[in-house]
């Protein structure tokens, strides 16, 4: 099993406890799987996941809702809604 | 030119330094957002940002303006990290030969910027932290674009 790396912006970081975690993964998996695994016993994290105002990238590359996969060595991050200027 | 800064920076010295040499264009317009204390409400407030993406995503609201603007350059600065009461956010400015492109390229910027760039506003203050998220007006602001 090798690891993905799961980035939390903004607020999320501080649901999460960390702006960073590494989550094993066996091999590819969907977003909706890897959401749930990161929701796993910790049921504010999973409901601030699942909100639709939080966009998901896969290395940078922002996702269509929760419909991407990602896998070991790939960069994950959730992004709440920004606010630049 | 688009550049993410953790440090302060000086919006009259970038501006001037943007302009030089350019004796093509008619027009410098510029905005400075200012990071405001209401009587001390506020004693910094922080920018998270993700570093790639947040420059990425810059860049791809400036190449809309320059598709959409008569323009000849422009310059957008953002800061991220801890912010203090005076010290400048952002920096947007443009060059073009005529005032209109000019101007309303860098309301434009702004208005994308706003609802468009990736930083998460952190407000510390003596009574706790508060996290900023766009207002309705933000989004509003940015639709009225697209009649255009």
């Amino acid at each position: 099993m090798a690891d993905a790396r799961i980035l939390f912006l903004g607020r999320l970081a501080e649901i999460a406890g960390g702006r960073e975690r590494a989550l094993p993964l066996g091999g590819p998996a969907s977003l909706g799987e890897i959401v749930e695994a990161l929701g796993r016993g910790d049921p504010e994290l999973a409901a601030a996941l699942a909100a639709p105002s939080v966009r998901v990238a896969v290395n940078q590359q922002i996702q269509r809702g929760r419909e991407g996969r990602a896998g070991p060595g790939d960069e994950i991050a959730f992004l709440p809604p920004v606010s630049g200027g | 030119m688009i550049r993410v800064s953790p440090t302060p920076f000086d919006p009259q010295a970038e501006t001037a330094a943007f302009a030089a040499g350019h004796t093509e264009a008619g027009a410098l317009a510029s905005f400075v957002g200012v990071c405001r204390s209401e009587t001390g409400a506020v004693t910094a407030l922080h920018l998270d940002h993700y570093p790639g993406f947040t420059e990425s995503e810059i860049a791809r609201i400036d190449a809309e303006a320059r598709a959409r603007f008569a323009l000849i350059d422009t310059l957008v600065i953002h800061r991220c990290g801890m912010v203090r009461p005076g010290e400048p956010i952002v920096l947007a400015a443009t060059l073009a030969a005529h005032r209109k492109p000019a101007l309303q390229a860098v309301d434009f910027l702004m208005d994308y910027l706003k609802t468009g760039a990736p930083f998460w506003k952190r407000e510390i203050g003596p009574d706790g932290e508060r996290w900023i998220e766009p207002r309705a007006d933000d989004y509003e602001a940015r639709e009225q674009w697209k009649e255009k």
